[in-house]
């Protein structure tokens, strides 16, 4: 919350760092080293680490999100990038074993402080997720009802509902039929329309848990489209199965692994490298990252 | 099938017997035997409307306009059931109004608010084991707490339909909440996740998305309870109700019954079944009997109907 | 390099909504808590006055020559004799019908078939138990019991009581074996025909082999039904509120629900001695010990099963 925490957060992870000298590079050093000039921090991440009970499910994720960026999270299944995903909008706090360790700051502010409200957080970080899940409602009412419910008046649904629609590239292909239900649309079309109730509420931040995952590669090239659009308003955080997919999309891309925990051997995913997006594709620093992007493991 | 024992030199015409189709008797018999077993049991159903609605014929085809409408009397063949069914339509409206609220909740609680501990498991299992509680060990709880309880025997008046009422809704209450809570784990985690995922609370993603999704099975165990609260005599054998001739009579609609002495459907069958006169024993009882089966009936195939249609929409 | 930072209260949501929350919370948590509330109700209302009648009952009345309250001879054995008989006699009727019925719907009807006899078998278990009363007492008495044995009470037996009481649990043990019957994994199924077994073999000795524990337990679930059930035996058992000692099945016989509800219904309130007031709760006592007893142990059976699975 004050300075002072944040110092002993970051003395903690030099600490660390000092400790564990064969650490993989550190992403903030990585990027501090760039020469193009970073957008603003929305999302910071220090020692991160989410236990389920006492299973560790992913340890010391350190990782700074900026602003109107896609930064994508990869990573074999099982390396814990959907789970730190969650940990953002708080989503893992309707896991009753789920705990989360370390710091996690949004706009400076330490979202796992008592005085933080997750609905609040929620509808600052919106979620969009891998099998579309309209409400069993219209589409008029899937849009509507995050705003609804935060208090929006009535009389800006109109605007809204066009607004976050054309956002979401699907105002032309609904607006004739807003009444209809949201659940007589194809899969792409409702993930679209997932994205533009996510938008509805005005969030900050859009989590993407491998949104494309259950889609054709036309919807898929769609939904890809759209990021690159809308990333001007929002940032973007995109946890994907597809290295293609990150490597077209997002400016960042975060790799995660999984490996056996010495502590109670089971597997605990961890970040390996995090960086600009070309550099981890073309030229990454750790062995474990191009033995995957190269396709040798994974 | 049977399955050839390998040999060494090929004898493809034992190898072709041994594959043949062999007259499975012992199957087929075992296969017969099941069959038979459920034509038994629902051969018993028929025979038992069948001699329900036979016994009652006379009164269901000479009067029953008037037995509808007629009074408990001491004549058989002017005595009508007009009380009974007072009774227990307010029995049921109060079941409703009561167990389901309070049924609904306690499994929403449950379901979404409960945490893992020793109390959640102490609360389970207690609904678990109430379910299994003879219903007339609630009339029991019924005489001592709704009719002779401290402080409570004034409100419900006595042996009064809203002791009644009150006494078959402690009854249905765990079967309506276990009902309700398969219900609500029914509901799939991914519309949950989409209503907090746009800043829903819990109890808006509970009120706008899980009871919505989960009415259906919610009313069909609702209805079911109903048809039981309905059909139920044991518990209002102990909290006395009269069988016998009930001298205020007051249009359905004047509530202030609730607090009166009463008789219900079952009860009124009860007594009117073990009285040496068959005009009552058997023309009236079975005539009450038929109403009372075919509202039963009604509620119960509803709400079968309702969960099947539920399921195959779900599957489907 | 960091965004502007923000001010605590802009993720401090709406307190309007979060007192809400807070209420609906207290709200479910009291409805919850109103089934324990339940059950100490029934514990207290059956115990107070149950000790309270065994501290007053001279205690040699518990054994004696039959139950009649009014008089102040509550004999036990009278109603624990009749209670065992009827419950005896509903098993051999409910235990082959009702397996054999779940049997056949979980592994030899067609989908077909099963959406058809299913909604039958709970239309029969929704029927309301004074009408199974009414059955047993104007035909399984008569059409039944009485052709075959001459000497079997004309105004209701145990055996025809029994009866009724099975046809009533029927579909209570179909539903339960099916329940079990249903969880054995296909994959046994699958094994043992692919070793050459018959459908027959299979199902007698793979699949209800691995339903047991499940099976047994609709078992105890439909005996505490049946110890529990009043209406028929109270209409078809034959005894009105009284019963001389009878350990033969075809005479009147009265169980522990059946003299409860005698006891209440023998005029408009439950008068007599205070003592007959009292044997109402102690018997009561006894029955609610004994079918919680069995739920439990159903209970444990079944989630035995649910974790093999």
């Amino acid at each position: 919350m004050n300075d002072e925490t944040n110092h002993d957060a970051q003395k903690q992870v030099d600490e660390m760092d000092a400790v564990q000298a064969n650490r993989p590079t550190v992403a903030t050093v990585a990027t501090e080293n760039s020469i193009e000039p970073d957008h603003p921090v929305v999302l910071s991440m220090r020692n991160l680490s989410v236990y389920y009970g006492t299973f560790r499910a992913v340890r010391d994720v350190d990782m700074d999100i900026r602003e109107n960026e896609i930064t994508a999270m990869i990573g074999p299944s099982g390396c814990g990038k959907s789970t730190v995903l969650r940990s953002i909008n708080r989503m893992n706090d309707l896991i009753p074993t789920a705990r989360v360790e370390g710091d996690l700051r949004f706009h400076g502010l330490d979202l796992y402080d008592s005085k933080v409200d997750p609905v609040e957080v929620r509808r600052r970080i919106g979620m969009v997720f891998q099998k579309p899940n309209p409400f069993p409602k219209s589409i008029y009412d899937n849009i509507t009802y995050g705003p609804r419910i935060a208090g929006t008046p009535k009389e800006n649904f109109d605007e809204i509902v066009e607004t976050s629609l054309k956002r979401a590239a699907l105002w032309d292909e609904v607006k004739d039929r807003l009444s209809e239900s949201a659940l007589g649309m194809s899969g792409g079309q409702q993930q679209r329309l997932c994205i533009a109730r996510a938008i509805a509420t005005n969030p900050d931040v859009l989590l993407m848990d491998e949104p494309c995952s259950a889609l054709d590669p036309i919807a898929t090239g769609m939904i890809e489209d759209l990021m690159q659009e809308i990333k001007s308003n929002y940032t973007i955080v995109i946890v994907t199965h597809n290295m293609q997919q990150a490597a077209r999309v997002s400016d960042r891309t975060a790799f995660f692994t999984a490996q056996i925990d010495s502590e109670n051997d089971r597997r605990t995913g961890l970040l390996v490298e995090f960086d600009r997006t070309e550099k981890i594709f073309s030229n990454p620093a750790d062995e474990r990252t191009e033995n995957y992007v190269t396709g040798r493991f994974g | 099938m049977a399955v050839a024992t390998p040999t060494t030199v090929r004898d493809t015409a034992s190898i072709a017997e041994s594959l043949r189709r062999k007259r499975d008797v012992k199957g087929v018999a075992f296969q017969a035997m099941m069959f038979l077993s459920l034509v038994i049991t629902l051969g018993v159903l028929v025979v038992l409307l069948f001699t329900v609605i036979s016994d009652g014929w006379p009164v269901l085809s000479q009067r029953l306009g008037g037995f509808l409408t007629s009074t408990l009397r001491p004549d058989a063949v002017d005595a009508g059931v007009v009380q009974g069914l007072k009774g227990t339509f307010y029995l049921c409206a109060i079941v409703a109004i009561v167990a389901f609220p309070l049924g609904i909740a306690a499994a929403i609680y449950m379901e979404e608010y409960a945490p893992q501990n020793w109390l959640t498991s102490f609360i389970q299992l207690n609904i678990r084991n109430l379910a299994g509680v003879p219903s007339v060990v609630y009339g029991i709880l019924g005489l001592t707490i709704f009719v002779k309880g401290w402080g409570i025997s004034s409100i419900t008046g006595g042996s009064s339909p809203l002791a009644g009422g009150l006494t078959l809704s402690a009854l249905v209450l765990p079967v309506v909440i276990i009902t309700a809570q398969e219900a609500i784990r029914a509901t799939p985690q991914a519309l949950r996740e989409a209503g907090f995922g746009v800043g829903a609370t819990k109890w808006e993603v509970i009120k706008d998305h899980i009871l919505p999704y989960a009415a259906p099975g919610i009313l069909t165990g609702t209805l079911l309870s109903i048809a039981r609260a309905a059909g139920e005599a044991a518990p209002l054998l102990l909290i006395g109700t009269i069988s016998g001739i009930i001298t205020r009579s007051a249009p359905w609609y004047d509530v202030t019954q609730v607090q009166d002495r009463f008789t219900a459907m079952p009860t009124l069958i009860t007594s009117w079944a073990v009285q040496p006169d068959t005009g009552f024993s058997v023309e009236n009882a079975a005539a009450a009997i038929v109403i009372l089966i075919f509202f039963v009936i009604l509620l119960n195939s509803a709400a079968i109907m309702l969960r099947n249609r539920f399921e195959s929409k779900r599957s489907g | 390099m960091t965004a502007t930072n923000w001010d605590i209260t802009e993720l401090q949501g709406s307190p309007r909504r979060q007192q809400r929350e807070k209420r609906v919370q207290a709200v479910v948590f009291s409805a919850a808590l109103v089934s324990i509330l339940l059950s100490v109700m029934i514990v207290g209302s059956l115990g107070f006055e149950a000790i309270r009648y065994i501290t007053e009952v001279d205690l040699s009345r518990l054994w004696d020559r039959g139950w009649f309250p009014r008089n102040g001879v509550f004999d036990l054995k009278t109603l624990i004799v009749a209670t065992l008989w009827v419950t005896l006699i509903a098993m051999v009727v409910a235990v082959p019908l009702g397996l054999s019925a779940a049997i056949y719907l979980s592994e030899y009807a067609s989908v077909r078939a099963r959406k058809v006899l299913k909604p039958v078998l709970e239309v029969l278990a929704g029927i309301p138990s004074v009408v199974l009363g009414f059955f047993a007492l104007r035909f399984i008495n008569p059409n039944l019991v009485e052709s075959w044995l001459e000497n079997a009470n004309s105004s209701g037996n145990m055996i025809s009581a029994g009866i009724g009481v099975g046809i009533l649990t029927i579909p209570l043990v179909a539903s339960i074996s099916e329940d079990a019957l249903s969880s054995v994994p296909n994959a046994l199924r699958e094994a043992s025909a692919g070793i050459g077994a018959r459908k027959l073999t299979t199902t007698t000795s793979i699949v209800l082999p691995a339903a047991i524990s499940g099976l047994v337990a609709a078992f105890i679930v439909a005996t505490s039904r049946a110890i529990g059930e009043t209406m028929v035996v109270f209409i078809a058992g034959g005894a009105a509120d009284t019963a001389l000692f009878a350990s033969n099945p075809a005479d009147q016989g009265l169980t522990m629900t059946a003299a409860m509800a005698s006891l209440a219904a023998g005029s408009d309130e439950v008068v007599g001695s205070g003592l007959a007031y009292g044997s109402l709760f102690f018997v009561g006592s006894i029955l609610f010990l004994v079918t919680m007893g069995l739920n439990v142990l159903a209970d444990r059976l079944v989630r035995k099963y649910r974790l093999e699975y």
